[in-house]
């Protein structure tokens, strides 16, 4: 489904990036973990066309993102969906609004209704917050912007999902709800995840297979039990208590 | 060691006047960036979809958080002109000039300045901070990611709409301007409003409207635009905002001066005034 090669990118003298791969395989659930200011976000916002990289090769399905006009992206984009790392949700909409935001340009995906309510409807059973379709962003927690996000991601009917840190900032229980909640909507629409976490717990219960990105490139690969007796410093340093 | 004395002199006046140098190399690498950032105005505003409901919100929005500052910095200006202009005009024997003194002044320059000044420093700033927050919580790549075009979404429906917006505004300052200054003189000088406003009616003509109101065209363009591109390019972090709110209010405050300057150049040309 995603193929990077060789991946570089940098801002000024600040080599983020030096030659990253990365392979995400139909209905795979893979982890990436790194420190912070490691690039991870540098890297997913290359792959939906946020972020020009300097070099490299990157095909979503099978299309190579910088060959593509503005349409085609969009219709891609469209099918992948994009969690931000601090939800990202329109502070001047309400929730309903920031659900029907992605519609107004996919009408296609409204699968031939006009009526955008019972698409929005359901997106929000799915993550639990059908009450709060009248609230303005302000009003919720950060657990509940998370999945009201969440709520907006899956609204198209997204092909892959691109987590951005999915449980960073939220308390261990909340951070196990919004996992579940990742499991189950995989489960639902037999979606590919392509997870950002430096949440070992998190890594645990979600990830099929592993790649730790240190230095600009990925640095091992594995499922989460080689990777947990690895005994390279560098890969030991993720998994100590 | 001693140095050539002109190049002694060069590196006193470089020392001396870097800061200020270095300021007015920046305003110009500024003005570059914004005239390419309007370029790119130019070529959405023309592409479909027009975003039209997100246009007239915009609208609503202007009008709604400056006509009040607009309405009561006019009336004041009306006021105080006419009170600090009314000795020197009666040392003259010249009170009965009044109406088309301050008509002129006030539809001319007055009325447009000010106007767009009072909006800088709301309107400017105001989106400067919006667009710029929403850069930095990443809502701005959110949209990019679900189809909408922000800069079609955000920047272009700001830029009309401060464009269609300022000229209203200023004629409504305009048109409270004069009747603080009338009120002035109904109280001082007991002249009626309505021998006020013929009197001022006859002293204007379309040669002072028309350059006027093509100036407000342009003042809420550069309003719109210099608060547009601080925030949508806004750096990373919370002081961004600021930093992006602060900059457009300071630097459309110069570009209007800038603008205002070029227009009563042109204006001269046309109508010589
Ligand atoms: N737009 C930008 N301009 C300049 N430097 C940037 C930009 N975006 C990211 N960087 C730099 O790239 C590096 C990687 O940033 P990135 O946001 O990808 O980190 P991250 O791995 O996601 O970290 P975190 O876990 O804290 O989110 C950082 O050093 C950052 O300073
Ligand atoms: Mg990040």
């Amino acid at each position: 489904m995603i193929h990077i090669k060789d991946l570089y990118k940098s801002f000024g003298n600040n080599h983020v990036l030096n030659g990253f791969n990365l392979r995400l395989y139909e209905g795979e659930n893979l982890v990436v973990m790194g420190k912070s200011g490691s690039g991870k976000s540098v890297m997913i916002k290359c792959l939906v066309g946020l972020i020009q990289p300097d070099k490299g090769f990157i095909s979503v399905m099978g299309k190579e993102i910088k060959t593509l006009d503005r349409e085609t992206l969009d219709v891609l984009r469209s099918d992948i969906g994009f969690l931000f790392q601090g939800s990202a949700l329109y502070d001047s909409m309400t929730v309903r609004e920031n659900l029907e935001f992605p519609l107004r340009r996919h009408k296609r995906k409204m699968g031939g209704n006009t009526d955008p309510e019972p698409l929005v409807v359901e997106a929000l059973q799915n993550v639990g917050l059908a009450d709060a379709i009248d609230l303005m962003p302000e009003e919720l927690s950060g657990g509940m912007k998370r999945r009201v996000a969440l709520a907006r991601t899956l609204i198209l009917k997204p092909k892959i999902i691109l987590y951005d840190e999915p449980t960073s900032g939220l308390d261990p229980i909340t951070a196990k709800e919004i996992i579940e909640l990742m499991r189950s909507i995989q489960k639902k629409y037999g979606t590919s995840s392509l997870i950002i976490t430096h949440d070992v717990d998190c890594a645990r219960v979600i990830s099929e297979r592993m790649v730790l990105l240190v230095d600009g490139i990925n640095y091992v690969e594995g499922t989460f039990e080689e990777l947990n007796r690895s005994t390279d410093p560098k890969v030991e340093a993720f998994f100590k208590k | 060691m001693t140095l050539y004395p002109p190049l002694q002199f060069y590196l006193y006046l470089m020392n001396t006047y870097s800061p200020i140098l270095s300021g007015i190399k920046r305003f110009f690498i500024e003005i570059g960036e914004l005239s390419y950032f309007a370029r790119r105005f130019f070529k959405e505003v023309l592409k479909p979809p027009l975003e039209f409901k997100e246009l007239l919100r915009q609208c609503y929005h202007m009008g709604n958080r400056s006509l009040f500052l607009v309405l009561v910095t006019g009336f004041i200006i009306g006021l105080v002109l006419t009170l600090q202009s009314r000795p020197t005009l009666i040392e003259f024997g010249a009170v009965s000039w009044m109406p088309n003194m301050v008509g002129i002044s006030i539809v001319r320059e007055l009325g447009p300045v000010i106007t767009a000044l009072v909006c800088a420093g709301r309107i400017a700033s105001g989106i400067g901070a919006e667009l710029g927050s929403m850069r930095v919580t990443e809502q701005i790549d959110a949209m990019e990611v679900s189809g909408t075009n922000p800069f079609k979404y955000l920047v272009v429906t700001r830029i009309l709409a401060t464009t269609l917006m300022l000229p209203i505004l200023v004629l409504l300052g305009d048109a409270i301007a004069l009747y603080g200054s009338a009120l002035v003189e109904n109280i001082k000088g007991h002249v009626s409003f309505k021998l006020y406003f013929n009197q001022v009616f006859d002293a204007l003509e379309y040669g002072d409207l028309i350059p006027a109101t093509i100036k407000s065209f342009f003042f809420g363009f550069a309003i719109g635009l210099v608060g547009c591109f601080k925030g949508y390019y806004s750096k990373k972090g919370t002081a961004g905002v600021g930093v992006a709110a602060n900059t457009a209010v300071v630097f459309t405050s110069m570009l209007l001066f800038v603008i205002d300057f070029i227009a009563v150049f042109i204006t001269d040309i046309f109508y010589d005034l």
